[in-house]
């Protein structure tokens, strides 16, 4: 339990932190910008790496199976969003629905096993041939590099899609349906296409996650959705401290990212202090718990009865 | 201009809450004519610029916008050449999005919306001046976020963001109602001025017979999902309170019969 050996797990934490924090910016596209909660994720975290982890062992280029993963997730976020436009089904019953049948599928796509394995001896890595795993838990500051340039891409593609008509058209169907409608908006198509972009994201960092570690688990993707917002509120919690209020979009984005991270360092303190791996789901609920209810007790104390009327009483 | 020919609708048919909101109404607005909507709760004023804008599809009857036959086209399709302000301030802007941000939604009405950047430097100063135009100050405020706003202020801007775009008719539904009775006024006024400078086609409902007596050049009273009066031009101009509350009179004295009839 010495310090150093804290000190010598950090890095790794910055790595997956990073990979989640691409699956935290796809969760907010569904969570904060169109206002939904989709619980897709979990099981679009494991499609992407089912995709990527069959698609390499078939001796495809990694690069190529983390595309046809994105696809797949696209795919499967879209269906949701049918599920949910189009049937009239609550978005979080849609979510359950669609992560529930992608247990199924991601398992025939594994061949019928709950996990697959992919040895890195056997592809190498993307850097030395072009085709292997694109970041890998063999190669920490390779992987800390590969993890955050495209951690970066993601976040300036999504800063300038929201830029945009279409997605500032998104943006209002989020902020408020009825007023974007009589402005024109196809608010049901925007919900599916947020969805579908959103579950692209997330099955891109499960195919990330799956190289990292070589290997994919059908359960690889449970509470995943609980770890996207955590990284979220983590983010939103320190921008807010931090910056107080009107920052750049693009910072604000990237607090997500740093708020992965941060959720991967407190794992990493907690698994440190030899506290039973068993209960880091009981942790992460606690953390999102609290940092979800600081912004509404915050209000509350402003404006509380109790101290109104002034100081005292 | 708007055809409005033989429209019913029934909320929850078939269901102890059944609801005959419009029944068998026909409308036919001309070019630039204001019309001023009033009658009682439930009379189905505010279901007849739904059924116009297309929030829900109609039971029967049609509806034609400058010849163009709209009554199967969705609400965000329809938004094209429709504008609207709702009495809600809350419900016509986007609270979370800057102020030029609302106005470049407003402004691509009815355009496909693509990946060009959402707003261009030129039209910033559009807003500068249509902002300026309205007299509140909001030309400095570009970038505030609309949610930061009064209602009266958020109601002008919605009012800006429904004629930004010159839309073929513009709904107007009770839009000065949740305000205080000097903003209302205000943007009473403010809602006469673009409906004049841009030569609108307007419905405009409001529960204050005052206003609807003075604004526009039509009047119609709706009674039970039916227009019950229809007056326009210099008849309208002659029209007082009393005339209407006289309307009003005998319309309720027409239901207690009928109660009547029912309870004997």
């Amino acid at each position: 339990m010495s310090l150093l050996n804290l000190l010598s797990r950090l890095p790794a934490a910055v790595a997956q932190g990073m990979i989640w924090g691409i699956m935290a910016l796809g969760v907010y596209i569904t969570f904060r910008v169109l206002n939904l909660a989709d619980l897709t994720v979990d099981g679009t975290f494991a499609l992407g790496g089912a995709v990527s982890v069959m698609l390499i062992i078939a001796g495809w280029p990694a690069w190529l199976s983390v595309l046809v993963a994105v696809a797949a997730g696209l795919a499967a976020g879209f269906i949701t969003g049918l599920l949910h436009t189009k049937l009239g089904i609550p978005a979080i019953l849609a979510g359950i629905l669609t992560q529930f049948s992608l247990y199924s599928i991601n398992l025939r796509i594994m061949g019928m096993k709950s996990n697959q394995t992919a040895n890195l001896k056997n592809y190498g890595m993307f850097f030395e041939n072009g085709k292997g795993f694109l970041v890998s838990s063999r190669y920490i500051p390779m992987a800390i590099l590969a993890g955050g340039v495209l951690a970066i891409l993601v976040l300036f593609a999504l800063y300038w899609y929201f830029g945009t008509e279409q997605g500032s058209a998104m943006r209002a169907t989020g902020c408020n349906p009825n007023m974007s409608s009589a402005q024109g908006i196809n608010i049901n198509n925007m919900k599916m296409l947020g969805l579908a972009f959103s579950n692209g994201l997330v099955a891109f960092s499960g195919a990330l996650m799956t190289q990292f570690q070589g290997t994919a688990d059908v359960n690889m993707g449970r509470g995943a959705i609980v770890i996207g917002l955590a990284a979220i509120v983590i983010g939103e919690v320190l921008h807010g401290a931090l910056f107080k209020k009107n920052s750049n979009y693009a910072i604000r984005l990237a607090f997500i990212i740093i708020g992965g991270i941060l959720y991967y360092f407190v794992m990493t303190v907690i698994l440190w202090l030899k506290l039973d791996a068993n209960d880091l789901k009981l942790f992460t609920a606690i953390i999102v718990a609290i940092f979800l209810a600081v912004p509404y007790l915050q209000e509350k104390a402003r404006s509380s009865f109790a101290r109104s009327g002034g100081k005292g009483g | 201009m708007l055809d409005i020919l033989n429209v019913s609708k029934t909320f929850n048919a078939g269901t102890i809450n059944e609801k005959h909101a419009l029944t068998d109404l026909s409308l036919r607005l001309e070019n630039d004519d204001f019309v001023t909507v009033i009658g009682g709760n439930g009379a189905g004023k505010s279901t007849l610029l739904n059924a116009i804008a297309g929030v829900w599809p109609l039971d029967s009857g049609k509806i034609l916008l400058d010849g163009e036959n709209i009554t199967r086209l969705p609400e965000h399709k329809r938004a094209k050449n429709i504008g609207r302000v709702f009495q809600d301030p809350m419900m016509g802007t986007a609270p979370d999005m800057q102020l030029e941000e609302n106005l470049a939604l407003a402004m691509r009405r009815g355009q496909r919306r693509g990946l060009r950047w959402e707003i261009t430097s030129d039209e910033r100063e559009f807003y500068y001046v249509k902002l300026k135009e309205l007299g509140l100050g909001l030309e400095d405020r570009l970038k505030v976020k609309v949610g930061m706003l009064s209602g009266g202020q958020r109601q002008a801007i919605t009012l800006l963001m429904a004629t930004l775009k010159k839309p073929k008719l513009l709904l107007l539904d009770e839009h000065t109602a949740a305000l205080d009775p000097t903003t209302a006024a205000k943007v009473l006024e403010l809602s006469d001025k673009l409906v004049s400078e841009n030569r609108l086609t307007t419905l405009m409902i409001t529960h204050n017979m005052k206003d609807a007596i003075r604004h526009g050049n039509r009047l119609i009273m709706m009674n039970e999902g039916n227009i019950i009066l229809d007056i326009s031009g210099e008849e309208k101009k002659q029209l007082t309170k009393q005339d209407l509350l006289d309307k009003f009179a005998e319309v309720a004295g027409r239901q207690e019969e009928t109660d009547e009839v029912l309870l004997s």
